[in-house]
């Protein structure tokens, strides 16, 4: 199998804050990943690495096989739109492309012109003047006409109205179906991600919380609500992810690759969107994790 | 050509809610053999979906032999769901109204109507098989 992203205990400091560390990480070709993570998990660290923006501080880091940013080819593989979808607000939209054009050796100037002219946006506008939607838009557009082999986002959706979200990530879709390129992108809408996703990568203060293909994920959780008594003979190799206790009931979120014990009928399975929540909230609050055993001596 | 849609609150998997919305279409003859299933590209620019749940929901009704893909040019249907059954549909159709309207006359109201159905049809199920 070949990836696109291979991190080896990959880590990043600025002075004494670890703004990542220890993560490792294969996330293999085709996929469209969703980056996932509370406010400073370090989402915008792992991209800047990803891109070659930031230089690790320990660990390797390996985009489509190669350092990121190793040098033009590398460039040319790689599509990055950053947080707010920047554009050169004193340029039109024609001279977005031409920009693109000049700068980029796989440049696809139908695939872009077809783009614009399906945006409704009128060439000589400046780019300054658009709405929030049509930047998010002009900014994929370019990105995409790179024909990259992998296209990475830091949350490109979040100050967009549903409309223009919606509009974004049907185009988005449509460039993955055509170009056949991998994404990475961050976003906080859990939601969307559902949709579009097909592998998760959860950060949560610096560290890699979980990261899977979403269908694993989905198939590997298990909610188990019983009396504080019928846990005690969970198997070594459930791990609890989250544990909510009252006088009477016990509410465990469990990954299990194995079977789930038969006695526990009431095992259901949880979206992709409760999945994330109980990893960041772990990370969040540090509330009970471990194995199952841990989880019983810390009760005892 | 036939419209896909997605319902996000739904607990159906998203590749499994166009491989039935397929099939339903199969079922009531909107979709006929030699007709073509709209492409992948398609597909995502309306429901904002991976490319691979398509494919993923393509590939399962390739499986139950219902459709075909033919590489460069599209998937199409070579076996369709509409079978004699579908004349079934109008005079069925007509009973279920006038017993609607006997169950309205009979004072019930939408949720009871609804309700009534869905247990009925649960227990007939359940000793069909």
């Amino acid at each position: 199998m070949t990836f696109v992203l291979e991190a080896e205990g990959l880590g990043k400091r600025y002075g004494r804050h670890e703004a990542l560390a220890d993560c490792n990480l294969q996330i293999p070709e085709g996929r469209v990943v969703g980056l996932v993570g509370p406010n400073g998990a370090g989402k915008s660290t792992f991209l800047g690495l990803a891109c070659g923006l930031i230089q690790p501080s320990e660990g390797t880091i390996k985009v489509l096989g190669h350092h990121p940013a190793a040098g033009t080819d590398q460039l040319a593989r790689v599509g990055f739109v950053a947080q707010d979808t920047p554009v050169y607000a004193n340029l039109t939209v024609a001279e977005h492309l031409r920009l693109g054009a000049e700068l980029n050796p796989r440049w696809d100037q139908k695939l872009a012109e077809r783009q614009v002219r399906q945006l409704n946006l009128k060439p000589d506008h400046k780019a300054g003047r658009l709405s929030g939607g049509q930047r998010a838009q002009l900014a994929l557009t370019i990105a995409a006409a790179k024909r990259p082999e992998l296209l990475i986002f830091d949350e490109p959706v979040a100050a967009l109205d549903p409309l223009a979200r919606r509009g974004f990530l049907q185009n988005l879709m449509e460039f993955v179906a055509e170009l056949e390129a991998s994404v990475i992108l961050s976003s906080h809408l859990l939601g969307d991600l559902e949709r579009i996703c097909d592998h998760v990568v959860v950060l949560g203060d610096g560290r890699l919380q979980v990261a899977g293909e979403a269908d694993d994920l989905v198939a590997e959780h298990y909610r188990l609500v019983g009396a504080q008594g019928d846990f005690e003979d969970l198997p070594q190799d459930i791990e609890i992810i989250q544990a909510a206790h009252t006088d009477r009931q016990t509410t465990l979120i469990v990954r299990s690759t194995g079977p789930i014990p038969h006695h526990f009928t009431e095992a259901t399975h949880l979206d992709l969107e409760d999945i994330i929540l109980a990893y960041m909230s772990r990370s969040a609050y540090a509330s009970v994790t471990g194995t199952a055993q841990q989880f019983l001596e810390a009760r005892q | 050509m036939i419209d896909f849609y997605l319902d996000a609150r739904s607990r159906v998997a998203p590749y499994a809610q166009i491989a039935q919305q397929v099939r339903q279409a199969l079922r009531l003859g909107l979709l006929d053999v030699g007709d073509q299933l709209p492409t992948v590209k398609e597909v995502v620019a309306i429901v904002a979906v991976n490319p691979n749940t398509v494919l993923k929901a393509y590939r399962e009704l390739e499986h139950e032999g219902l459709v075909s893909p033919q590489p460069g040019v599209g998937t199409f249907v070579v076996r369709t769901l509409a079978d004699d059954s579908l004349t079934a549909h109008e005079p069925l159709r007509k009973e279920l109204e006038q017993w609607l309207a006997k169950a309205k006359w009979a004072g019930l109201d939408e949720e009871s109507i609804q309700a009534l159905f869905a247990t009925t049809f649960r227990t007939s199920m359940k000793e069909g098989k």
